[in-house]
């Protein structure tokens, strides 16, 4: 079990201040993060004519392609609308990272569709598999796609604007009773990636699952994702960037900054809020404000690279 | 106990040499309902020669699996799986895609 506390008693964060961080960042806060410190800058509008230009990438998540329940009967259509607001951005991001479930059954027409709509945001994308996207009889679809030039389950790393960037793969051979897994062949790649990169160079882990154990009940967590931390901790500036639980959280660990992103697909309760993590039926109204992406901006000379969360809508 | 009339008790001997010696609980006693990614009941007690049969009620998708034993294609919405269960034992099993999600046959 990873040594990150979902109530963050070590770095005097509590669960109460998550929780307000997180009603923050649904209303399109800007977050900046100096010292370990996180600040907000204001409202999402304010807040983009602020930020100075750098590097900027975003991440989508859970975008569930072939999800129909009442939760959203459409979850095509919702990706479609978080790609289009990708398109009207003022500033065209360096690229794209989709930290998994892709599609919600991992068929053929469901990765096809997904195809379709995300290319239309004509940006590299880099993929990580969520557990859904693994679930076709032979478990090929996803890498046919995206697994050309990754290692094992489809785990990889590039540099792009003086950060390195490492997608990891957490939803293989999950043991009964566990959590997310990275295993000790992922790991020992991990370490032999990172081994000999300058300590000042900034490094951006993202999978799918939460590498920190936001909610072992619920299974919301990496089972040795502590292991993978410990090779990323004399760095100076650390982001971890996962999806998985539907909605935005963020903590700050020393140099770590973990952060998760909301879904285009449908939104998830917040921990132990609901009888179990199941898609969250809310009004139609409300949806969309619940859906979303996050546009990651880094600057040379700053230690934190800063998130913003823009929902769908509100 | 409750009392049961002779010719209710006449039935309930018919209906008993009808069956099959391993089946002699009742038919609902060999399904588990996955309900808000939980395995409902956690832990049943079968016959060997029991075929068990798991039912997915919820929105997301599960699985299960025992290891070496038998493993589910993936359960959408009101999907269901079935086993045999030929050999006594304890049959732990757990949902690859959300393995917090565990259960238990035990087969006698």
């Amino acid at each position: 079990m990873s040594g990150h506390d979902h109530d963050h008693g070590e770095d005097g964060l509590s669960r109460r201040k998550v929780l307000e961080c997180m009603t923050w960042a649904g209303t399109g806060v800007l977050w900046t993060i100096t010292g370990g410190v996180p600040r907000s800058l204001g409202i999402i509008d304010s807040a983009q004519a602020a930020t100075a230009p750098g590097m900027t990438f975003l991440q989508i998540s859970d975008s569930h392609v072939g999800f129909d329940k009442p939760a959203n009967p459409n979850a095509l259509g919702t990706l479609e609308e978080a790609v289009n607001k990708i398109n009207a951005m003022p500033e065209k991001p360096s690229f794209m990272i989709h930290t998994g479930d892709i599609t919600h059954l991992s068929k053929a027409a469901e990765f096809d569709n997904a195809e379709r709509i995300i290319s239309q945001t004509k940006l590299d994308v880099h993929y990580v598999p969520g557990e859904h996207d693994f679930i076709d009889e032979d478990v090929k679809l996803y890498r046919e796609r995206y697994g050309r030039g990754t290692k094992g389950h489809g785990w990889y790393s590039f540099d792009a604007g003086g950060v390195h960037f490492v997608g990891l793969v957490n939803v293989v051979d999950l043991k009964g009773g566990g959590l997310g897994n990275l295993g000790a062949e992922q790991l020992a790649w991990l370490e032999d990636d990172l081994r000999g990169k300058s300590k000042s160079t900034p490094v951006v882990l993202f999978a799918h699952i939460p590498l920190w154990t936001v909610y072992p009940q619920w299974g919301w967590g990496t089972e040795d994702g502590a292991r993978a931390l410990e090779f990323v901790k004399g760095f100076g500036s650390v982001t971890v960037l996962n999806g998985h639980i539907h909605q935005v959280m963020q903590k700050v660990e020393g140099n770590v900054t973990f952060h998760t992103a909301r879904s285009t697909a449908f939104p998830q309760p917040a921990p132990g809020s609901a009888p179990s993590p199941g898609p969250m039926k809310v009004e139609d109204t409300r949806l969309r404000a619940m859906l979303g992406v996050a546009s990651i901006n880094f600057k040379q000379g700053d230690q934190r690279l800063a998130i913003i969360d823009t929902p769908l809508q509100g | 106990m409750t009392k049961i009339n002779r010719r209710d008790f006449g039935l309930v001997v018919a209906a008993a040499m009808l069956l099959p010696v391993t089946t002699s609980r009742a038919d609902n006693d060999t399904e588990v309902h996955i309900d808000n990614f939980v395995f409902a009941p956690a832990e049943l007690k079968v016959k060997v020669g029991t075929t068990v049969t798991w039912t997915n009620r919820d929105d997301i998708p599960h699985t299960i699996v025992s290891a070496g034993k038998f493993r589910s294609k993936t359960l959408d919405t009101d999907d269901k799986f079935s086993f045999t269960f030929t050999t006594a034992g304890d049959y732990k099993y757990f949902c690859s895609l959300h393995p917090h999600m565990t259960g238990m046959i035990k087969v006698e």
